[in-house]
């Protein structure tokens, strides 16, 4: 028993087997779902995915990024120049993994820079990015311009449709495919980014974020471990993009504007800052909710255009109320308050 | 406080994500699988359809840089759409239209179009906008096998190649025909002017500039381009001015009419102006212009005097066209407040479309007979339009040509007769035909 | 040579609205220490208080008038009602407020005013001016543009150079807790600075709208542009606001005219990577680096 819990102790060793009992339910549950909920699922994985890399830039190390809609995009359009002629060379695996890769250059450019930055210097510069990377694409050629490239998703392949017929009895259909393959990459980041989160890392991170000037003095480089933060949170808005080009099935300029990242960071305020449960819950609402919202002002009598604006009008209060009544997100105001009930704090 | 329950504390942080995956995901397959009415019979796929409604589906920006002007067709087609329920619909089947917002987003049109086709199982997708957008969902629709018809979009893409896209048809004449007409009528009347082109930095303009210099390449002296909802183009139209141009032909949209017109007033530029079909909506420039500047300008639509535009169909200032007479009836019957506008015609004669080809289709209706009465009817298909559509089983796209028109006191003068042509290298003919008058209760009749 | 001139006037005119935009996000920074992000949906706002008072009673200048003072209540009613409530705690809680704000704002206006184009009325005339047989490529409008802009930035200079209400405002944001102690009442002070901030704020509105088509998205552009140039000139400094404002509209004035209209917003990034790694505090940083 002693070594069952030493051994759960190591954050590798818990959170991959907290990620594989994920996995297992996923699969049985995007098994049973309708193509739609399975195309919403499939939504929400990139978004999750976007807004845990968030969760580590702004809840962890304290920048604030207003442009991470430019790696997505970055992501995207790799994935999609890569499957535009529908089969690529190389697995899909392969496909995603490039994308982060390439965005990660991308990123780790970007953030040498922002490094240097502090707080709203980063904003306007990443804002400015945000801006600018749809627009160089629709001036570049071999994008496809303002119609951008449409992605051709592979067909499923017949070992993954044979194991996931063997453990739920139900076929891989080509929507749920992807909702898989967004839920898998979903799993395997967040897996990675907690461990990131509570090793030596994650805890330069925090202390640089509370307290710059101790943490340089206790030793922790400034520069670089905020260029890391920033790659990291890259390299998760790369492989979130990939997955979106799979969901979307096109990238074009006008999918990435300004909204986009500021849905992001409202992902990760809705669920609270610096947590990935968080980050999760966020991603589910920005889902879930304006579909819900919209449909209740429908039947409430307002017109399409009015009930279309409903959507928007909610979660920007919902963020609001977040900052103003519970500044540590749901989770952490939940947490806040189980532990003063322990009687930890 | 110890380490043992700081340890615990954290493991309850991951422990806590999952258990969330777990509730959320019980909560999603409680809502169990959406049973498919689908009936994939012999007799083809009836998705949508009962015996007393027919569920359309359509996508618009109703919200975002797009909204204005856009968000007002679907206003037109539903009030169409609700006088035809109010005259007893079509075979007793009422038309049940949804109209989900993108924002001109090709992400969100994407997650709404698998709303439409997945949870709302419409019968058909009539009418959505955007050539950016609907590039997004084509692939989907036609592997989904959901007639997607009408594509509120002048792009080429929808109809070139019925083989790749057999369940999409185009409806308005497509950017590349209108380049021709306008470069041929050129070509013939303007023979020594110096054409500048003022273009969206997109498809649309791409296309129309394309047409255009079939007929006039030589002529051409100077290319602007601006990219919507950017800065000021004031840069663009003085590029144009500096290369004398003393004809611009512009290939955009009606916000960007009223800017290059105010630009030009700016740089004391006055070249013949001649806008393609999409930003010349005399009524809603005028208006626009009118309003600036109270009393510096003070007739809006006399600004555009002698403007030359293109028409595929009839305008609310023309008074005394049967169709619009019609469609004014329907507005007051069946509209929201306010008066009618361009962009409500656009919608209602979309939809005036539709009606015929339901009634076409016959009381069995089917989602492969739909498309299938498309081909074989769709080219002798009569209505608001002037042109015949190109409906075939070799050609998706919509109405094949429009009259050049000169505006005059807000009101649409006619220039040239009804000009037809098709893409690539066909040649434009002159196709005066009868128009047509709509049946006397402005419901297409049943076959 | 004329383009030349035609182009250099339109990017001064353009430029000076992203100063004006660009000194109200400057004024909020130096009297509170805050990025308000919702400034450009709250300029919107006011100028379609503007344009309904201006259809009502026919007259500019009283709707000119009306939405700076609706900017002044509106200024203030946000700092007392929301950003008062975190002030003191971290910066990306108000940051992230103003991000709040900056949705609701923009979807209400799309609700309460519709999404129509609507074209707003310049006093001046819309017609290019004509001086000695010459056609010159900017209207009275332009001309009052530039006149605003120049009024704004002195009245600001003077306000933090001259008066002891500018040395309180600035004390109370960069240490409150000193200022409480020497009798600064800061928190009408910060109430102020938000205040005067969203006047500016709605001026800058008024001058992009003038003899322009108004919607509720009318102010995305100047929301990054106007940033832009505020970071370009250093956060901190009114001159550093004009002369950012200014360099960015010439710049992307040429490139628009020149170039292509596609390589704009590159631009705008360009100008502002090179400036922020020679200088990370902008152009007109002079409170000096921290160093430990």
């Amino acid at each position: 028993m002693a070594a069952i819990t030493r051994v759960w102790r190591i954050p590798l060793v818990r959170h991959g087997v907290l990620g594989l009992l994920a996995l297992v339910v996923m699969i049985f549950v995007l098994s049973q779902l309708s193509p739609f909920r399975n195309a919403q699922m499939a939504t929400m994985a990139y978004l999750a995915i976007a807004a845990g890399g968030l969760t580590v830039l702004t809840g962890l190390s304290g920048q604030l990024s207003l442009g991470h809609g430019a790696f997505l995009a970055v992501g995207a359009y790799t994935s999609a120049y890569l499957l535009k002629d529908g089969d690529p060379p190389f697995p899909l695996v392969v496909v995603m993994l490039v994308s982060v890769v390439i965005t990660v250059v991308v990123g780790a450019v970007v953030g040498v820079a922002a490094a240097r930055l502090k707080g709203p210097y980063v904003a306007g510069a990443t804002l400015a990015l945000a801006v600018a990377v749809p627009a160089l694409v629709r001036y570049a050629g071999g994008l496809g311009q303002e119609q951008g490239l449409h992605v051709v998703v592979p067909d499923v392949p017949r070992w993954f449709d044979d194991t996931i017929w063997q453990i739920t009895g139900v076929d891989v259909d080509p929507t749920s495919y992807v909702a898989y393959l967004g839920w898998i990459a979903l799993i395997v980041s967040y897996v990675l980014l907690a461990n990131l989160m509570r090793s030596r890392t994650g805890r330069n991170w925090r202390a640089l974020r509370d307290n710059d000037v101790a943490a340089e003095i206790a030793g922790i480089t400034l520069g670089r471990s905020r260029v890391l933060a920033f790659v990291v949170s890259t390299a998760a808005a790369g492989l979130a993009g990939a997955v979106m080009a799979l969901a979307v099935r096109v990238a074009a300029p006008s999918g990435f504007p300004v909204d986009l990242s500021l849905t992001l960071i409202s992902a990760v305020v809705l669920g609270g800052l610096g947590s990935l449960t968080g980050a999760l819950l966020g991603a589910a609402l920005l889902t879930f909710l304006p579909q819900a919202v919209t449909s209740w002002g429908t039947s409430a009598g307002l017109s399409d255009v009015q009930a279309a604006e409903l959507a928007p009008v909610v979660y920007g209060l919902i963020m609001m109320a977040v900052i103003l009544l519970a500044p540590a997100g749901v989770v952490g105001s939940l947490r806040q308050l189980w532990q003063r009930r322990r009687g930890l704090v | 406080m110890t380490r043992t329950t700081r340890r615990g504390h954290r493991l309850r942080g991951s422990a806590g994500a999952v258990a969330l995956l777990l509730v959320g995901a019980l909560a999603l397959a409680g809502c169990g699988r959406d049973q498919s009415s689908r009936d994939e019979g012999s007799a083809g796929d009836s998705t949508g359809v009962t015996d007393t409604s027919i569920k359309i589906g359509a996508t618009y920006p109703l919200t975002g840089v797009a909204a204005p002007g856009y968000s007002e067709i679907p206003k037109g087609v539903k009030a169409y759409f609700d006088y035809v329920n109010d005259h007893g619909g079509v075979y007793d089947r009422k038309i049940d239209y949804v109209v989900k917002d993108d924002a001109y987003n090709p992400t969100t049109t994407s997650s709404v179009t698998n709303e439409l086709v997945l949870k709302d199982q419409v019968f058909a997708v009539m009418g959505a906008l955007g050539t950016p957008t609907h590039e997004a969902v084509v692939d989907f629709l036609n592997s989904s096998k959901v007639p997607d018809v009408f594509v509120s979009s002048g792009s080429v893409t929808w109809g070139d190649d019925p083989t790749k896209h057999p369940w999409t048809f185009g409806w308005q004449t497509d950017y590349e025909s209108e380049g021709k007409i306008i470069g041929k009528w050129i070509a013939d009347n303007m023979p020594h002017a110096k054409v500048g082109l003022f273009l969206q930095n997109d498809d649309f303009g791409a296309s129309g500039e394309k047409g255009l210099r079939q007929y006039i390449d030589k002529q051409i002296v100077a290319v602007s381009k601006y990219t919507p909802g950017g800065t000021d183009v004031t840069p663009q139209i003085a590029a144009l001015k500096a290369k004398k141009a003393d004809l611009v032909v512009g290939f955009n949209v009606p916000s960007y009419t009223a800017l290059s017109q105010l630009v030009a007033m700016k740089l004391n530029y006055q070249p013949q102006w001649f806008y393609s079909n999409v930003g010349s909506d005399a009524t809603l420039v005028g208006s626009l212009l009118a309003n600036f500047s109270k009393g510096q300008v003070k007739n809006g639509a006399a600004l555009l005097n002698g403007v030359m535009t293109t028409a595929y169909l009839p305008t609310v200032d023309m008074t005394d066209d049967p169709w619009i007479q019609l469609f004014e009836k329907v507005w007051k019957a069946n509209g929201v407040k306010g008066p009618l506008s361009n962009y409500e015609v656009y919608g209602m004669a979309q939809a005036y479309t539709f009606v015929q080809a339901l009634q076409a289709a016959g009381k069995d209706l089917t989602r492969e007979g739909l498309v299938k009465v498309l081909e074989e009817q769709g080219g002798s298909l009569t209505g608001p339009v002037y042109a015949p559509y190109r409906f075939s089983a070799d050609s998706h796209l919509g109405t094949s040509g429009m009259k050049v028109v000169k505006l005059e006191g807000g009101k649409v003068q006619q220039v040239t007769g009804v000009e037809t042509t098709d893409i690539g290298d066909a040649a434009i003919t002159n196709a005066d035909q009868e128009e047509a008058t709509p049946p006397a209760d402005g419901i297409p009749p049943a076959k | 040579m004329q383009q030349f001139f035609t182009t250099l006037l339109a990017g001064l005119t353009l430029g000076a609205v992203y100063a004006a935009f660009a000194l109200a996000l400057c004024l909020i920074w130096r009297s509170t220490r805050v990025v308000n992000f919702a400034q450009a949906p709250m300029a919107m706002v006011t100028t379609y208080v503007a344009l309904e008072v201006i259809d009502h009673t026919g007259s500019y200048w009283f709707g000119f008038a009306v939405a700076l003072l609706a900017g002044l209540v509106l200024g203030a009613v946000v700092e007392r009602g929301l950003v008062r409530f975190v002030e003191g705690k971290s910066d990306l809680n108000v940051v992230i407020l103003t991000l709040g704000l900056f949705v609701v704002l923009h979807s209400l206006a799309a609700i309460v005013f519709g999404q129509d184009y609507k074209s707003f009325p310049a006093p001046f005339g819309l017609r290019g001016l004509h001086v000695a047989g010459h056609d010159i490529a900017i209207t009275g409008f332009g001309i009052f543009t530039l006149i605003a802009v120049a009024v704004v930035f002195g009245l600001l200079v003077a306000l933090f150079r001259f008066t002891d209400l500018g040395l309180k405002m600035r004390a109370s944001a960069f240490s409150p807790e000193v200022a409480r102690l020497l009798g600064v009442r800061v928190g009408k002070m910060l109430t102020l600075g938000w205040a005067l901030a969203a006047v500016v704020g709605s001026l800058a509105g008024l001058l992009v709208a003038g003899g322009n088509l108004v919607f509720p998205q009318f102010m995305d552009s100047v929301v990054v542009y106007g940033f832009v140039a505020a970071v370009l000139g250093g956060l901190d400094s009114p001159a550093g606001s004009v002369v950012g404002g200014l360099v960015l509209g010439l710049a992307l004035s040429f490139v628009s005219g020149y170039a292509a209209s596609d390589l704009v917003p590159i631009t705008a990034l360009g100008i502002l990577v090179l400036v922020l790694l020679v200088r990370p505090g902008g152009l007109f940083s002079h409170v000096a680096e921290r160093r430990v």
